[in-house]
């Protein structure tokens, strides 16, 4: 089969991306496909229509690649994808429709406020800040509402870290929330064609807080998996990682991450691409399922096949 | 063109990963990948307009002169050009590197210096020769970024001494030295890039030169003196190296070809006393054997041609034009708030902007806007420091993309300034230029404050 690797990109995350595809071009040779390679950039129509490949496997991570964009431009040129399709893919990348689409369906999630910089601008929102005291408290994770991997996630114990914890959050996006901090257990949930994976627990090291360099370098998180959890809190987190799959409507495969507290799981976000590099989760929990990457990677592209309209 | 298959070796299970992760060094542990490394794998875009470079501009050496060298090796030492080269290089070679040192006041002795792999070599072969586990570096605040990951990978404990216009504070160093003594601990060496600092920009002063190096031979500590930079001199009088002061007793000193010809040749050298060069070289030998004879076949030809002065005499013009060009484009585009330095001669620029403001954060944004700079942290083995600074590089990059390179991040900084000022109520940024700076002794350790604002 022909199949088109889409990788790389303008995003933020072009790096992870870049290995995240990589290794599944490696995969797709060992399964005897036909590779095309492709660092998304101004001429990807074109060498799509040119190719036309049977499938894309689409290995991008952030803006562009995750959030809808890409997969509109593949369902015009008829090219059947993996993965998410445009509208789940948006509504996982925008972290606070994403949680409004949770708080819908019941699926728990911390609570939070979000604000874009017009706001703070035009409408004086600084005023309200004061009031979130009270309703959300502190310590805060205030983050960027379009974003992954941790950019721009900042933490803030007391009100005179807001203002600065704010500018970096708005580096990345026009809106950033403001969420409640939820002490506990950092979990994700690999969700393939819409049956749960074994939970993965992140350790992270030294009382490292789970950032963007420990996610992605090879010794500085410990990840166990599956989790050592109880039957009924296992039970728990597989429900409410497969209530916000389904709440956002994806198919193919995603990842849920959330936080086991002292109430139990609540959903942080879904990612709509996880990634696929070599100290990924999602790759860690198919293989504690017994699933090699190739395995992995072949299923991912038969549901790619099977969700293509005919 | 079609892309050459080739085979891609993958991990196929967490289990191999958790092999190797078993298998690295402990150094592994403290080795830093390069900050903000997926940021700036987006620099790397055609379109990005890069400040983040360390780069000299090679696009104005004489390409027949090139030519005319390369074939003349090829004419008559094909045999010798490519076969290996002692390890501390051919005599003629050091030649060339006397020629460069007595330009600067040196004159060492021929068999103190060895020609290493760039200076980057140097410097890993210093920390090699004399750094354990655990042991003592002192080097500035902020300090050569490429430097930090060789302290780390050594395993050193490095502290920083901040520096201000005048270069390193060398008073706060003898603060430093006084309480290492109480717990019985020295320094295996004192890093420094007196000239032209990379990445703040300043020079050390005549008087602070002369301390540093009585400091090291009262205390019989090394010094290990970095400059690349020191005939890139743009304005001001030519100050004597440390290692010119100290004589070469307790001063090691590396040089490079890198910035006044060419870094693609990987041409640098060290200078150190007898008994701590034996060991550099057998450090050496154990690392690549020799450096690459085909280079250094380039050097002897080139220098053999006396041109070499006129060469640095036309990049300076160049580099002291682009500095103006990113001085004022820095008066024009950044906030009031911001102050930089002004070096009169090296590479670089060191920008600090407000304390709210991020600099990882901002690389960020102003990568949205196509613009690149090192954020201030890539500085300092302490990632939380140098958080709202940035090295902005002027060599490598024309006067109109600097233009536009500052006027971008400048809007990303205004952006910013003016959101915190809706967040706080704080009077917004009003770019106004300041009156000149009153005394400020205490203040004046870095962040600096800008210079000739105001005035000029």
């Amino acid at each position: 089969m022909k199949v088109a690797v889409l990788k790389g990109g303008r995003s933020l995350e072009r790096g992870v991306s870049l290995r995240s595809g990589a290794r599944v071009e490696d995969a797709l040779q060992r399964l005897g496909h036909e590779v095309q390679p492709i660092d998304a950039g101004g001429d990807l129509v074109k060498l799509l229509d040119g190719q036309r490949p049977d499938v894309a496997f689409v290995a991008m991570h952030g803006l562009g690649g995750e959030d809808g964009t890409v997969q509109e431009l593949l369902e015009i040129l008829g090219i059947p994808f993996t993965g998410p399709g445009v509208a789940a893919c948006g509504r996982c990348m925008d972290k606070v429709l994403a949680k409004h689409e949770l708080r819908d369906a019941d699926v728990p999630t911390p609570d939070w406020f979000a604000f874009n910089q017009t706001a703070f601008r035009e409408l004086g929102a600084a005023d309200a800040l004061g009031k979130l005291e009270e309703r959300l408290g502190f310590p805060l994770v205030i983050k960027p509402s379009r974003g992954g991997s941790a950019l721009g996630v900042k933490f803030a114990a007391s009100w005179y870290e807001v203002p600065e914890a704010l500018i970096s959050a708005f580096s990345y996006d026009e809106r950033v929330l403001l969420e409640r901090f939820v002490e506990g257990r950092e979990l994700a949930v690999g969700v393939l064609g819409g049956e749960p994976l074994p939970v993965v627990e992140a350790i992270p090291g030294d009382g490292d807080r789970y950032d963007f360099e420990a996610r992605y370098e090879i010794g500085r998180t410990e990840f166990v998996c599956p989790a050592a959890l109880g039957e009924d809190e296992a039970e728990a987190v597989r429900s409410a990682a497969l209530g916000a799959w389904e709440a956002l409507g994806c198919s193919g495969f995603s990842r849920v991450d959330l936080i086991l507290g002292d109430d139990g799981p609540q959903v942080l976000e879904v990612n709509a691409i996880p990634g696929l590099t070599d100290t990924s989760l999602l790759p860690q929990a198919a293989e504690a399922a017994g699933m090699s990457f190739e395995q992995l990677v072949g299923k991912i592209l038969e549901l790619a096949l099977e969700q293509a309209p005919v | 063109m079609e892309e050459t298959p080739h085979r891609r070796r993958a991990h196929t299970s967490t289990r191999d990963l958790e092999r190797y992760a078993g298998l690295f060094a402990a150094r592994t542990g403290v080795m830093r990948s390069s900050a903000m490394r997926d940021l700036m794998a987006v620099t790397a875009r055609p379109e990005v307009i890069s400040l983040a470079g360390g780069l000299p501009d090679t696009s104005t050496f004489p390409a027949g002169t090139f030519a005319a060298q390369m074939t003349r090796i090829a004419q008559e030492s094909t045999a010798e050009a490519l076969q290996y080269g002692p390890t501390e290089g051919f005599a003629e070679t050091v030649d060339c590197i006397l020629e460069v040192m007595g330009a600067e006041g040196m004159l060492p002795d021929p068999d103190d210096v060895i020609v290493t792999t760039g200076g980057q070599q140097a410097i890993d072969l210093v920390c090699k020769t004399v750094v354990d586990p655990g042991d003592v570096v002192i080097c500035e605040a902020p300090t050569y970024p490429g430097a930090v990951p060789v302290f780390c990978s050594y395993q050193a404990e490095t502290i920083q001494i901040d520096c201000d216009t005048e270069g390193m504070d060398v008073a706060e160093l003898e603060r430093v030295l006084g309480r290492l003594d109480e717990q019985g601990r020295r320094p295996k060496l004192i890093y420094s890039v007196p000239s032209f600092q990379n990445p703040a920009g300043v020079t050390m002063s005549l008087e602070r030169r002369r301390r540093l190096v009585e400091i090291a031979r009262q205390r019989e500590l090394l010094v290990v003196e970095d400059n690349p930079y020191g005939l890139l001199r743009f304005g001001g009088e030519p100050l004597p190296p440390l290692y010119q002061l100290d004589g070469g007793d307790f001063v090691i000193y590396i040089g490079t070809f890198s910035k006044i010809l060419s870094p693609g040749i990987r041409l640098g050298w060290a200078v150190a006393p007898p008994p701590v060069m034996e060991k550099i070289v057998l450090g050496k030998q154990a690392s690549d054997l020799c450096t690459s004879t085909l280079t250094q076949h380039f050097v002897r030809e080139y220098f053999g041609e006396g041109n070499w002065r006129a060469y640095i005499d036309s990049l300076v013009e160049i580099y002291r034009d682009r500095r103006d060009t990113m001085v004022e484009a820095l008066r024009e585009h950044f906030p009031a708030q911001a102050s930089w330095t002004e070096p009169e001669g090296g590479l670089f620029i060191w920008a600090t902007l407000p304390e709210y403001i991020d600099t990882g954060d901002l690389l960020a944004k102003a990568l949205r806007e196509d613009v690149a700079f090192v954020p201030g942290q890539a500085a300092f083995v302490d990632e939380s420091r140098g958080r709202s600074s940035m090295r902005l590089n002027f060599s490598g990059v024309s006067d109109d993309e600097i233009r536009e390179g500052v006027r971008r991040i400048g809007k990303a900084i205004a952006e910013q300034v003016e959101l915190y000022g809706a967040l706080t109520g704080e009077q917004e940024a009003v770019p106004e230029p300041e009156p000149a700076p009153a005394e400020e002794s205490a203040a004046d350790v870095l962040p600096f404050r800008k210079t000739g604002e105001g005035s000029a």
